[in-house]
């Protein structure tokens, strides 16, 4: 088969809704793509560690801390199923690591920004990984067997995050006037990096036809971002939370809430390296890699002691 | 593997989630030796009480076909459909055979 025919037969079986595995023939775009968008998902589980491992030492209970230190080793564990998919490619860990380490690999930018206070934890557990399971449960659809696979795994998980997100912000709504004040001062400051974590607008996404086409994704940014806010604005009425934005309105035709302009001047600064904290984010991450070379070292030299016992045995 | 790499071996882990129920491919895991592999395993696949048994092996023992050969390999089966009951014409009103 020439390669024409190969692209002609590919998509007939994404359009069939065959799911492509490591080894069958794929073009270089679609590889490339996927290995961009799932390296930039471990990533961003992993660097997403980060805002909430500031709280486990501050959490106000054991029950608050035994749950966050869940759903930080959650998240540890969604990266590493998702190295694990990108590594069915033949790509390296280590290649991935250094291309993160160095600014080349992208992670979302949503973990730029500082977790100020307690009901921060509330927010990025309501609101982000709330964010993260519209698209998510989009993806686990994706046609890429190894990404769909791992997809569905953090989905079935990530349900128990945004439900004791919620939680905590339901908790600090009923509780004293300070309480409130920190619970919608956070809800101010997360609700509209996490409409950003849906990406660029559909006309201005320089991927989304290329990845509907090929069933990389199969829903669009704003139809995503648009059943988010849906979702969430009840949720947030519903405990006494404002929504800071002005220009919020129920349109009773379309059943949506509409929402003001997202302020992309702020999204690509951080994007672009120069959020609140990328270069915090980045080298926490370098030093404790380094940090960790010597167990590494151990590790493999212990492997290779108890092979060769193996040997003589 | 490129000469910086300092990965461990890779190893592929399977569970079973019920006594007496097939051992499922989970996902892989990096480990230097065969118990880290298994406590790598258990903690990357089973935080839910997903599994009672497990195996991992590594990566390099797997061989697999691939979906170019696969019409040509499976071929055999192919056109043998009296290895199914439905091949088989039952006299009119026999039941439960």
């Amino acid at each position: 088969m020439t390669d024409e025919q190969k692209l002609v037969h590919f998509q007939e079986r994404i359009d069939a809704g065959e799911k492509i595995e490591p080894k069958d023939w794929m073009p270089e775009a679609y590889r490339k793509t996927l290995l961009r968008q799932i390296s930039q998902h471990a990533h961003s589980e992993v660097i997403g560690m980060q805002p909430e491992g500031n709280w486990v030492l501050r959490a106000p209970s054991l029950r608050a801390k035994k749950i966050l230190l869940a759903k930080i080793q959650d998240e540890g564990g969604h990266g590493l199923y998702l190295y694990s998919a990108a590594e069915t490619f033949g790509i390296d860990r280590s290649e991935m690591i250094e291309q993160l380490q160095t600014g080349k690999a992208k992670y979302s930018s949503v973990f730029n920004y500082p977790t100020l206070n307690w009901a921060d934890i509330g927010a990025i557990g309501w609101l982000v990984d709330g964010a993260a399971i519209v698209n998510q449960t989009m993806l686990a659809k994706c046609s890429f067997g190894p990404y769909a696979r791992a997809m569905v795994r953090i989905c079935k998980e990530e349900g128990f995050h945004q439900r004791q997100g919620y939680e905590i912000m339901a908790k600090m709504m009923a509780g004293t006037k300070e309480q409130k004040e920190m619970a919608q001062d956070a809800m101010n400051r997360w609700w509209w990096p996490s409409l950003m974590m849906f990406g660029p607008h559909d006309s201005s996404s320089a991927h989304t036809s290329e990845s509907m086409k090929w069933k990389i994704k199969v829903e669009s940014n704003d139809s995503l971002r648009q059943r988010f806010v849906n979702r969430t604005v009840e949720q947030a009425h519903h405990i006494g939370l404002t929504v800071p934005d002005l220009n919020l309105t129920y349109n009773k035709e379309t059943r949506n809430w509409n929402f003001g302009d997202i302020n992309w001047d702020e999204f690509w600064t951080v994007v672009n390296g120069n959020g609140p904290c990328n270069h915090q984010r980045i080298a926490h991450h370098i030093k404790y890699h380094r940090e960790g070379e010597w167990v590494r070292e151990a590790a493999v030299a212990f492997g290779k002691k108890q092979q060769k016992q193996n040997s003589l045995n | 593997m490129t000469e910086k790499s300092n990965q461990f071996p890779q190893w592929e882990v399977f569970i079973q989630a019920k006594n007496g129920g097939p051992y499922e491919h989970a996902g892989s895991v990096h480990a230097t030796d065969k118990n880290m592999a298994l406590q790598n395993a258990r903690d990357i696949y089973t935080r839910r009480n997903e599994g009672r048994s497990l195996w991992v092996v590594q990566t390099d023992n797997i061989f697999s076909t691939t979906r170019e050969e696969e019409a040509e390999f499976f071929d055999p089966a192919e056109d043998k459909i009296y290895r199914t009951p439905n091949f088989y014409k039952m006299p009119a009103g026999t039941t439960n055979l």
